[in-house]
């Protein structure tokens, strides 16, 4: 397994990145604020006005180092990618599954039954862990329904069907997502999902962590040669790294959900951190997104071991493990992708 | 793996000056000034050969001196540090 290399995040507006020799240079009005050898980076990440070099595009380029350059609250805005990387045999194939319906319908499928049960993992293990601080009659009833779909999901062939299954589902998990804050109730709550923009702070940092781990699954699809926009469940869309969504769908309970959770039950952020726009979206403060990211790069460096391949892994190549795995199945190598089951 | 690069670079000629420079700026391409003749560099074992044969090349050996420091992985509890110019850590999460 290759070795998880670190992510560079500039939050200040008012800076600009350049090459020199083989560093990285962030200078803020001529002054130089930090230099790091590229060598020790995977991906580089600016909020905000950052400018770049070309230099330094093309250095990343050619590294394989994903730059992304995003809005302040964190919405995705462009991308710099070099040459097409990996084998275009693979690629072509992925293709030819994407154009057939009842064989990407087999693929998203196991995606599908990794997402539900994660998710019934995470609900289980919290009412293992706090049984007395919650509704566990409530939580064992969803557990349940929870199993319940995957077994439906065994004989489905067909995308459509499984896209309702999988919505069902869904509904069914975000019915008792609130349950699981345990802290800081009165300013963290779930009432349901809403995005473009996040009206509530729960939800303005669920898609926050959802544009990290989708950024982390773009680059890890690119690193094995697969294209991230041609996926299997989510259908082509210009712009969309459909790939990316399709292969998060079993990571975000894991990654982003439970990373969320963590970070409102350990209270390592606080209800002073956020503010309202006039137009009621929920946006995070410098301070904030800076205390997020920090706690995501720890997360990313804390290691599990991997289901499937049975190796100790960080978090943050699980998605390279899993872009390996289905790069794997349209080779031709694996009968059928293996999802991600946490346990 | 962690490597601490130090070297002596004979400047008392124009030729060990030049050589001097070109030395600080390869180490500098690989790793962290942390004190003047002194980089620490998070290499993995190629890069560590690379570097390593790049700077016996730029180096007269009847003059200079290098030396390479191996810290291995844990490197965290090995380096102390006391008084200015803090090092960052390369491995821990950055953030500007």
């Amino acid at each position: 397994m290759k070795k998880l290399l670190n992510t560079l995040f500039v939050t200040m507006p008012d800076t600009y990145l350049s090459l020199d020799g083989e560093n990285i240079v962030v200078k803020q009005e001529e002054a130089v604020l930090a230099r790091y050898p590229l060598h020790n980076l995977e991906a580089v990440c600016t909020f905000g006005y950052a400018g770049v070099s070309p230099g330094l595009m093309g250095a990343c380029a050619s590294r394989n180092i994903a730059l992304t350059f995003m809005t302040s609250s964190g919405r995705f805005l462009a991308r710099v990618i070099g040459e097409s990387r990996g084998n275009v045999v693979l690629r072509k194939e992925q293709y030819r599954i994407s154009d057939d319906e009842r064989r990407s319908a087999l693929v998203a499928r196991n995606m599908i039954v990794g997402k539900l049960y994660n998710n019934k993992w995470i609900l289980e293990r919290a009412t293992r862990d706090y049984a007395l601080r919650m509704d566990v009659e409530r939580i064992k009833k969803v557990t349940f329904s929870l199993t319940e779909s995957m077994k439906l999901l065994r004989e489905v062939e067909d995308l459509e069907v499984l896209r309702g299954i999988e919505g069902a589902a869904a509904v069914q998990y975000n019915s008792v997502f609130d349950d699981l804050i345990l802290q800081q109730k009165e300013h963290f709550y779930f009432h349901g999902r809403n995005k473009r923009p996040p009206l509530d702070n729960v939800n303005a940092l669920l898609s926050f962590a959802y544009t990290l781990l989708a950024n982390d699954m773009r680059s890890a699809l690119e690193a094995v040669g697969l294209d991230a926009y041609v996926g299997f469940l989510h259908r082509d869309r210009p712009g969309r790294a459909s790939l990316a969504l399709d292969v998060m769908e079993e990571l975000r309970g894991v990654m982003a959900d439970r990373f969320v959770l963590s970070l409102i039950n350990k209270k390592i952020i606080n209800e002073k951190g956020f503010y309202r726009k006039e137009n009621g979206a929920v946006i995070m403060d410098d301070e904030t997104r800076k205390k997020v990211l920090k706690a995501w790069q720890e997360r990313k460096q804390e290691k599990i071991v991997h289901p499937y391949l049975n190796e100790k892994v960080p978090w943050g190549l699980v998605p390279y493990a899993q872009a390996l795995l289905l790069a794997r199945f349209i080779r031709g190598d694996l009968d059928e992708y293996p999802p991600f089951l946490w346990k | 793996m962690l490597v601490l690069i130090t070297y002596d670079v004979k400047t008392s000629d124009r030729e060990g000056r030049r050589r001097l420079s070109k030395v600080a700026k390869k180490c500098m391409d690989y790793g962290q000034r942390v004190q003047n003749s002194v980089f620490e560099c998070i290499l993995d074992s190629t890069q560590f050969r690379r570097l390593k044969y790049e700077l016996e090349e730029l180096i007269d050996e009847t003059e200079d001196s290098l030396r390479f420091y191996n810290l291995g992985d844990n490197y965290k509890k090995k380096v102390d540090h006391v008084g200015a110019k803090p090092a960052y850590d390369m491995e821990g999460p950055l953030i500007l």
